[in-house]
């Protein structure tokens, strides 16, 4: 029983955690910590889903999750279950077991189904997209709209649309190829894809589609930090101020893409100069972790 | 760029750009004395054509002894349909396609319509 209260208090600490990370703004001084203590929230929240029916289940054996587990196949092997373990406890580490089937699979099929589009969009690219010599490094394609966005992968490709060389000056390009290069280089296409998960998994849950929301802005202020970090504020907060007005705002599936969302925020964020808050962030970080490690702990145990 | 993929695009170009859109495709030969900078063997050209018919890039129909192979889609509906794969974003096909339409100018949508009837009628 107190395994399944731990694994409930974990639970609950993730949601709260959730819950008071999507409200806070420091988080925008430093998406990089908040970007892994949502991580961190994530898979805690994973593991507990995972385990809390789990435990129940394995209550008779009075022992950790993981070595009740253990146990249990042992006995399910020599037919011989304890006096104590009935069909309901079987049913419940049945559930356990589902849960974990379900939010494996989905991510399975949220890889596949990005690196088939990824691949039909690379593919496309390389017959229609050309090279331009006042671009290096990325694809353009000849349509009046403005899009700038990155397709991830191993080999990543940075694509602007013609419509979106008119609209922006040189060094307001500089800087929205920079951010679109820090989306490949850093994977963000991976730190999004458990959430575009969870989200598939349980799209009735509303604070887990807030969870994806902020974790994508989060992403996008991480790339604009890398920007900021090779070019000036004003050209990043010029070119965000062009897509916004430009209306023409338009990203493809399985890509990340330069000014798609919360673009307000991101614009004020670049106004102000602030110091990520060390302290804070270390608190957080650290608040996280333990829920993480909690429901790990558990099933080591 | 891969080489296969270089080879790929230089024939579709000369699908797209040399071949006239009212007539029935080129045959392999057409398209490798189209390509006669490259010096390209004859099969090299049928084996990229090939590929392409497989990925569904080129339709082919046969003429005699020979195959005629056209562009399954304009470029410019290729170009459309990369754009729009953007609208997939969080919602339905049809809803990301009201919001597309709505945000474009008017000429930049008449470009789209253009290029996605374009795709339609070829087909």
């Amino acid at each position: 029983m107190a395994h399944t209260l731990h694994f409930a208090a974990s639970m609950l600490a993730c949601w709260l955690i959730a819950q008071v990370l999507a409200r806070s703004t420091w988080t925008w001084r430093s998406p990089r910590v908040a970007i892994l203590c949502w991580q961190a929230v994530g898979l805690g929240a994973g593991l507990s889903a995972v385990g809390l029916p789990m435990s129940l289940g394995l209550a008779p054996y009075q022992r950790g999750t993981g070595s009740a587990l253990l146990a249990l196949a042992d006995d399910l092997w020599h037919s011989t279950l304890p006096a104590g373990l009935g069909a309901v406890h079987l049913g419940l580490v049945g559930v356990g077991f589902g849960i974990g089937a379900v939010l494996l699979t989905t991510t399975v099929r949220s890889i596949h189904g990005a690196v088939r589009a990824q691949r039909r969009h690379r593919d496309l690219l390389t017959l229609v997209a050309r090279r331009d010599p006042t671009v290096p490094g990325a694809l353009v394609l000849d349509h009046p709209g403005a899009a700038a966005y990155c397709l991830p992968g191993v080999r990543p490709r940075v694509v602007v649309s013609a419509g979106a060389l008119d609209l922006l000056s040189r060094a307001e390009l500089e800087a929205v190829l920079t951010h679109e290069r820090a989306h490949a280089q850093e994977r963000h296409d991976l730190v999004l894809l458990p959430f575009t998960a969870l989200c598939r998994a349980l799209p009735w849950l509303g604070w887990v589609r807030k969870a994806h929301d902020r974790v994508s802005l989060l992403v996008e202020m991480r790339a604009d930090d890398k920007a900021r970090e090779l070019h000036a504020d004003a050209p990043l907060a010029g070119a965000l101020q062009r897509f916004a007005t430009a209306g023409n705002r338009i990203t493809p599936a399985g890509a990340l893409g330069m000014g798609d969302r919360d673009l307000a925020v991101r614009m004020q964020r670049l106004m102000v100069n602030e110091r990520p808050p060390r302290l804070l962030g270390a608190v957080a970080l650290a608040v996280t972790t333990t829920a993480a490690a909690l429901p790990i702990s558990l099933f080591l145990s | 760029m891969t080489r296969l993929g270089d080879l790929e695009r230089a024939v579709m170009d000369v699908l797209w750009d040399s071949v006239p859109a009212t007539s029935n495709g080129a045959t392999v030969r057409e398209v490798a004395d189209a390509l006669a900078g490259r010096e390209l063997a004859y099969t090299t050209v049928m084996t990229v054509l090939d590929r392409l018919a497989g990925k569904g890039m080129v339709q082919r129909e046969r003429e005699g002894r020979a195959w005629r192979y056209r562009p399954a889609a304009s470029r410019e509906a290729h170009i459309a349909q990369l754009m729009l794969a953007a609208l997939d974003l969080g919602g339905s096909r049809d809803a990301a396609l009201i919001r597309f339409a709505r945000s474009v100018t008017g000429t930049e949508a008449d470009v789209l319509r253009a290029a996605l009837a374009d795709e339609a009628a070829e087909r």
